[in-house]
């Protein structure tokens, strides 16, 4: 079977500077894998990249084996929390429903299906009792299991996940990794980046070391090492204990 | 109250105010959107670059028929932001700067076409320089139909594509990933907002359209934290600060009406952001006071059980000045004191000794349980 994700020859660059730099990468079906890599590394254009939101200079970019387009795969997207304006006008249910705004097309309001699968999606991310709640007043890790939650209702094959474990709370980092996993036993593929070199191991099935270049990518047990993390981060990783 | 009754009787009065509302109702709602996507300044932008515009619609028709320049006004405001969009996507200038550029350079040529107009030997061009700061009173039946039938056809694009602007706003890239053709609705949107900035041009003037623009969404986004109620607050602001300014530029005193209708606008930006609830900083004022007020009594009373716990009993009075020099901050403890007496917690005996009561004890042992918390 094609892999759910696979990235040929990727080169970005933004005014001649390279952000990413011929990355290859093969994500299978079903498992979570995370980016990982220092600040610049070019996670985030990475993603971007995938999904379309940033143009290429070069190479492909192929889901589930064949260029990516609005038919043939599926796919939610979770960007930074700070990517947006928490101060805007709405509330947590009607974040949660811009996640089908795609589906429902022109004109159409969401009406009580739509709701009822945005509150769904709330409850799985522990946010129900939140639904009306303007987004203002929600905690840095709410916010991320709203985002979590408008994702969720996409119903998508692959899911890109922008530092979803990035500055939250202990209940939302067990909620989000819960999720993740609920994910995966439905067949769902996960890509996140992740900043938390510890918590790699347990966390994910496999990882990708980027930085500019791919050092290395794969199941976390081979790839995850010492000599690749050095190679990634540039020696200034001492407090990594040696992955077994 | 003449005014009022004027306002039914008065066929001219009726139809400035029905433009100026008209006028109002639109710029609000459009500029709900421009001030949640942080784009107040491209209203200011587009109005000046207008100008120019309305000069060659004149000079080429040699017609001040209301659409022909709109038109006019609508084609060079849309190439203002084309031109701002041009110049931050294709070199390392910011965008603020470029507005900047742009609104002067269109500004600019609009002034000279309009004293080149002036200069030319017709009587025709008389009225064209109302555009500057805009007149009320120069509105008629024809104008106002026209505003009327291009509002209506703006507020209906807004109804229809309601879902799409929201989530532009709101997060644009996500809205990308959905496969919105953001782009597109980016172009709808921006020339939506041309058109309510063209719709107020020979009311408000180039000058200060922006305002009208800025203004009443400012003002409704303190009162509401829902986007549809903020869109009708909105509408509504304008449709009044639009009408109350007109009726009064067009009173006794003749007064520009742009300006006007600017001030009224500002007026109830000002109340807003004043008295709004939750968001108004007269409560939040007061709420930081009572606090402030309440932490002070706080510190007064466990100043006066901690100098109490020396003494045999917790009961055990001081005086006023005591209680001062231990409360580290050197402002006066008399009136902490006074609230705290009120409360039960403290009492003062004849010679001004103040002392713990029963009640004032378990308070504070209530205080240092919350605090060790």
């Amino acid at each position: 079977m094609a892999h759910a994700v696979e990235v040929q020859d990727l080169t970005v660059a933004y005014r001649d500077k390279p952000v990413l730099w011929d990355v290859d990468l093969q994500v299978p079906s079903g498992v979570l894998t995370a980016i990982v890599g220092p600040n610049g590394a070019g996670k985030t254009t990475l993603i971007k990249a995938i999904l379309g939101l940033i143009k290429p200079a070069a190479g492909q970019v192929l889901l589930f084996g064949k260029p990516y387009n609005r038919h043939t795969a599926h796919v939610g997207y979770v960007p930074q929390r700070g990517s947006v304006d928490w101060d805007f006008p709405t509330n947590v249910l009607d974040v949660t429903l811009m996640g089908l705004y795609g589906r429902l097309g022109w004109v159409r309001r969401a009406g009580r299906v739509e709701r009822d699968i945005a509150m769904q999606a709330l409850r799985q991310v522990g946010m129900h009792t939140y639904a009306n709640r303007q987004i203002s007043q929600l905690s840095g890790g709410q916010q991320q299991r709203v985002f979590l939650a408008r994702a969720l209702v996409q119903d998508a094959d692959v899911y890109f996940m922008d530092e979803p474990l990035q500055g939250v709370d202990a209940t939302t980092e067990l909620t989000v990794i819960g999720l993740l996993r609920e994910l995966r036993s439905s067949g769902k593929t996960v890509i996140a980046v992740h900043h938390d070199l510890q918590t790699v191991p347990s966390y994910f099935d496999e990882v990708m070391l980027l930085n500019v270049r791919r050092i290395a990518s794969g199941p976390v047990g081979d790839v995850f090492t010492e000599d690749n993390l050095r190679l990634t981060y540039g020696g200034r990783v001492a407090f990594v204990q040696a992955p077994q | 109250m003449d005014l009022i009754s004027a306002l039914f009787s008065d066929y001219t009065l009726r139809t400035v105010a029905l433009g100026t509302a008209l006028l109002g109702l639109v710029s609000g709602a459009l500029g709900s959107f421009a001030v949640l996507r942080r784009q107040s300044l491209i209203g200011d932008a587009i109005s000046h670059a207008a100008l120019p515009g309305i000069g060659l619609a004149f000079l080429i028709t040699g017609s001040k028929f209301p659409l022909i320049l709109m038109v006019g006004a609508a084609l060079t405001g849309w190439m203002a932001t084309a031109a701002v969009m041009t110049i931050t996507t294709n070199s390392r200038i910011k965008y603020d700067s470029a507005l900047g550029l742009a609104l002067s350079v269109f500004f600019g040529l609009g002034l000279v076409i309009l004293t080149f107009i002036q200069k030319l030997p017709n009587a025709q061009q008389a009225g064209l320089d109302a555009f500057l700061f805009g007149q009320a009173a120069s509105l008629i039946v024809r104008d106002v139909e026209t505003m009327a039938g291009l509002g209506c056809l703006v507020l209906l694009m807004v109804l229809l594509l309601w879902k799409e602007f929201k989530l532009l706003a709101f997060d644009p890239e996500f809205a990308r990933t959905l496969f919105l053709p953001v782009k597109v609705l980016d172009l709808v949107l921006t020339t939506l907002l041309v058109i309510a900035i063209v719709i107020g041009l020979q009311t408000v003037g180039v000058v200060l359209m922006s305002a009208m623009i800025v203004a009443p969404a400012a003002a409704a986004r303190q009162w509401t934290n829902r986007l549809g109620i903020m869109v009708l607050l909105s509408m509504s602001i304008g449709a009044v600060a639009g009408v109350s300014g007109a009726l009064m530029s067009t009173g006794a005193l003749s007064l520009p009406t742009g300006p006007t209708i600017v001030l009224c606008a500002t007026l109830i930006v000002v109340i807003s952001m004043m008295v709004a609830p939750a968001r108004g900083l007269v409560w939040r004022k007061l709420r930081r006071w009572a606090r402030h007020r309440q932490l002070r009594q706080e510190a007064v009373l466990l100043d006066l059980f901690a100098m109490a716990s020396q003494h045999e009993d917790l009961f055990h009075p001081h005086n006023e000045a005591v209680i001062a020099i231990m409360h580290s901050r050197q402002a006066s403890v008399r009136k902490p004191l006074r609230a705290l007496a009120e409360r039960g917690w403290v009492i003062s005996d004849s010679l001004a000794m103040w002392s713990l009561t029963q009640g004032g004890v378990e308070e504070c042992q209530r205080l240092m349980r919350e605090m060790s918390a």
